[in-house]
């Protein structure tokens, strides 16, 4: 079945399955390699984009629910000003261990400081804790949302 | 991490000594005749281009550990390279040039701190000579500044580029003869420095070998059966054929065990997506595994019945721990038990392989890929020269990755294809098909003397495995702590039968025997009315290195190092503990590391645990090469431990795992994960690694914190927060 998607500001042509997940769209139809799969299950988020702003796990939403939303993933959020400064952050602090949940965590990151530009620690924890970091990079992942929402020191 | 059963460490310094270390093999194809226009090759790990960038190889795999960092930093350093100028390359595995390239036993920095150091020293040597002969000038009046020659005295210098293509053409000199830096002018090593493919990572780019597209390629899913090497009985081929998409279905006989290829199913599409509906369709019936499965239950009867005297060997006695015990003016005992863990790293287990013309072409991320290679060659009957191998970056390793069936199966795949496959595992594949961290059981003794000292220390320990041999990571050393600092020791094996397969996760043996030995010790410092670190630091003594360096080597001066770093940084003994509020404190010896660790803990009354704070103080030489990825290394090690601790625990049921993906085997949250202080405590030892060591600390660390807190003894892992209820 033929599907038009909005994907990081392009319109993609895709013809695949309606229920096949939005992940495997990007990654084996449209060579959108950021996302990662990670569960499989919606559990771990590595797979996390956005859609129309919200954050989502990619694994577990059928193509055919995404509809007209525009899709962006860590190829394009660094397009926005709060994306662009995310990804800074998690540079500066060299958030990275192995780097394979960084695009999920980057995403849901930057879909917090969208909606909630200080957030507390409360906020950045709960805000944070769909996506594991098997590496457990997690006091570095919450130093670098503090730095991108302009706050220092220790939450 | 360096496999129990595999190549020790001390096998693998030897190695690496023995000319299987990749520099005089790499010097040997140094430069002369590829002095090309557009770059010079100065030997095996460092290319000059004209405009001055210096590309160093990274040998080994990165799986998360920053070595594709901290490696070239080291040679980056003693070439005197602009480090904003350096661009690393991973090398594909080639041992004729890079000997052995592996990420295990935390050994990248013990192993290439004085090889890649001197790797560097040879490319600087041969550039200075290059621009001395050109100056006329003798080469020991210049100097250099990063990335050029300096002649100070006539005021000369000249950068790197333009000096490559002469340099190559000179004759390296001889690596051990060049003098390296004095570490006080170090300007790399030591610094700071964001692992180099943080911008690639930030911004999506691929780069995992889940991200491997070779053109043509396809995609394929391999299921094996549930319980381990089980054959397939039947299968519904055609139903698998009828998906859209799937090109072919095939049944795979299997060899080797599951250590190469097992048994199973392979479904091949167009897209992941259509093999994974394919795999739905086809219905496989199971052959009869040829032992009946086991159970979780059937190995804690088994362990429950093996009682202390059928002790299958005594492994280590010193003194004569019956006299001592029944002399003792108070005698302790418990049994300790952690379980089987997965490794569970992040990206699930893959490879891209394309065979064609008689020649195999493999992506994999892998921890071991000689190792893979060798077992691709065995398993399909190609000739291991025939075989490419290119090292992609793992999204996580944890030991998982040194075992190569993964590799075995995208081959086969490929090859009975014909095109190029991507092997892609489901997360439930790699929870059920794993070799798992072993499960163990402690069965203590212990006996104090009247001034509270630990005069006895008997230990019975229970180990899956197969006869007389334990299973795979599932030993246990004669000389592990508290071994040679109790008069009184004896260390008593037994080994319960079980097929399930077992492997190396991060701080192998350790990340277990640590939690039952430095939870037995916390019971004996209560029971001898002592502060539990002041209890273990009375129990090192006053001795310095026990053993022999490189070999069973416990350097107890360094271990009091760290124990009194951290109590100092903790505020241990000196903090005032709301009710339910505790420290607890463990140390550890391993991978050539003394950790000691102080975690703060705070148990709400219906039992839920809140690791409030860590203290870490690690000695791991004198020199930590990269801070920043040393501390993350570090503080992920803590958290890693306290996860599995927490959360953490594989069960079997009639021979096949019972969990299958992260809702029923959860790791740790951001929302969980406490601060992790971390202080290095440098000593005059050469610099080790960071992988592991941090680790085995932290699960006994928290119990001990636990039972500070509420006064509830945690001597079953994962800690259940039922028993830690209050009233």
């Amino acid at each position: 079945m033929a599907f038009t998607l909005s994907v990081n500001g392009r319109n993609r042509r895709v013809d695949v399955d309606p229920d096949t997940p939005l992940l495997w769209v990007l990654r084996d139809s449209l060579g959108v390699l950021g996302p990662k799969f990670g569960c499989g299950i919606g559990q771990c988020g590595a797979c996390t984009v956005h859609v129309d702003g919200t954050p989502v796990r990619s694994c577990a939403l059928p193509v055919e629910a995404v509809g007209k939303g525009k899709v962006t993933t860590i190829e394009g959020i660094g397009e926005s000003e709060v994306g662009a400064r995310v990804q800074k952050a998690w540079a500066d602090l060299d958030v990275a261990q192995c780097g394979y949940c960084q695009p999920g965590q980057i995403m849901s990151a930057t879909a917090l400081l969208a909606s909630n530009p200080k957030p507390s620690a409360e906020d950045i924890d709960a805000a944070m804790s769909g996506n594991l970091c098997r590496c457990a990079t997690y006091n570095r992942i919450r130093a670098a949302v503090r730095q991108a929402s302009g706050q220092t020191g220790e939450a | 991490m360096a496999d129990g059963n595999g190549a020790s460490r001390r096998e693998v310094i030897q190695l690496a000594a023995g000319g299987g270390g990749g520099l005089v093999l790499g010097f040997s194809l140094a430069g002369k005749g590829e002095a090309a226009a557009s770059a010079a090759r100065l030997n095996a790990y460092v290319t000059v281009q004209p405009d001055g960038w210096v590309e160093v190889v990274s040998k080994n795999p990165e799986i998360g550990q920053g070595v594709k960092t901290s490696m070239p930093m080291l040679i980056a350093e003693e070439l005197d390279a602009d480090w904003s100028k350096v661009r690393t390359v991973q090398a594909d595995s080639d041992p004729s040039l890079y000997g052995r390239q592996f990420a295990g036993g935390s050994m990248s920095t013990p192993l290439h701190w004085d090889e890649l150091r001197r790797v560097g020293a040879t490319g600087r040597a041969l550039l200075i000579a290059a621009a001395a002969k050109s100056w006329g000038v003798d080469p020991a009046t210049c100097s250099t500044e990063p990335g050029r020659v300096v002649h100070a005295a006539s005021g000369r210098s000249a950068g790197y580029g333009s000096l490559a293509s002469a340099a190559a053409a000179l004759p390296a000199p001889d690596p051990r003869s060049l003098k390296l830096k004095d570490p006080k002018a170090f300007r790399i090593i030591g610094q700071p420095i964001a692992q180099v493919d943080t911008p690639s990572i930030v911004t999506g780019k691929p780069l995992f070998g889940i991200d491997v597209v070779v053109p043509g390629m396809l995609f394929a899913t391999f299921e094996k059966a549930p319980v381990f090497g089980a054959g397939v009985e039947t299968a519904d081929l055609d139903a698998a054929r009828a998906v859209k998409g799937v090109r072919k279905a095939f049944r795979v006989e299997g060899a080797g065990g599951t250590e190469a290829l097992s048994p199973g199913v392979a479904v091949v599409a167009d897209t992941w997506w259509q093999a994974r509906k394919g795999r739905d369709r086809l219905n496989i019936r199971w052959k009869a595994p040829e032992e009946p499965g086991l159970s979780s239950r059937d190995l804690e009867a088994r362990m429950a019945s093996t009682a202390r005297s059928s002790v299958d060997r005594i492994e280590r006695h010193d003194g004569d721990v019956d006299a001592a015990l029944k002399g003792a003016a108070k005698r302790i005992e418990a049994t300790y038990h952690y379980p089987y863990l997965a490794h569970a790293a992040l990206e699930p287990q893959n490879c891209t392989a394309h065979y064609s013309k008689g020649r195999m072409e493999i992506w994999a991320p892998t921890q071991n890929p000689e190792s893979g290679r060798q077992l691709v060659a065995k398993t399909l009957g190609i000739r291991p020269e025939d075989i490419t191998v290119h090292l992609v970056r793992c999204g996580g390793g944890f030991g998982r990755r040194l075992s190569n069936e993964y590799m075995v199966e995208a081959a086969w795949i490929a090859r009975e294809t014909g095109a190029p496959v991507k092997l892609l595992w489901t997360r439930e594949d790699d929870i059920r098909q794993a070799f798992y961290r072993p499960a163990g059981w402690h069965n203590f003794e212990g006996g104090l003397d009247a001034s509270g000292q630990l005069v006895a220390w008997h230990d019975h320990f229970l180990t899956p495995g197969q006869g007389v041999q334990t299973a795979r990571s599932a030993g246990m050393s004669a000389t592990e702590f508290p071994a040679r600092f109790v008069p009184n020791f004896r260390y008593g094996l037994s080994i319960l039968p079980s097929p399930t397969p077992t492997g190396p996760l991060r701080a192998p043996g350790s990340n277990g025997i640590s939690f039952a030995v430095q939870g037995f010790l916390d019971e004996l410092a209560h029971a001898a009315g002592a502060d539990p670190l002041a209890f273990r630091l009375k129990l090192l003594g006053e001795q310095g290195l026990v053993g022999t360096p490189g070999r069973d080597g416990y350097d107890a001066a360094r271990m009091r190092g760290v124990l009194k770093k951290v109590a100092e940084v903790s505020g241990w003994g000196r903090t005032r503990m709301a009710p339910r509020q505790g420290q607890g404190v463990a140390f550890h010896f391993s991978h050539l590391g003394y950790f000691a660790e102080v975690v703060q803990v705070r148990v709400a009354n219906d039992g839920r645990i809140r690791v409030e704070k860590v203290w870490v103080a690690g000695d791991v030489g004198r020199q930590i090469v990269n801070p920043s990825g040393a501390i993350n290394q570090v503080q992920g090690s803590v958290l890693d431990g306290l996860s599995a601790a927490l959360g953490q625990e594989i069960t079997l049921e009639g021979g096949a795992v019972v969990q299958g993906n992260f809702d029923d085997y959860r790791l740790m949250r951001m929302a969980d994960a406490p601060p992790v202080e971390v202080h290095f405590v440098l000593s005059d030892h050469p610099p080790t690694g960071l992988g592991e060591p941090a680790l085995p600390p932290a699960p006994p660390a928290l119990c001990n914190a636990i039972f500070a807190a509420t006064g509830k003894r945690v001597r079953r892992l994962p800690v259940d927060p039922a028993l830690l209820v209050a009233g």
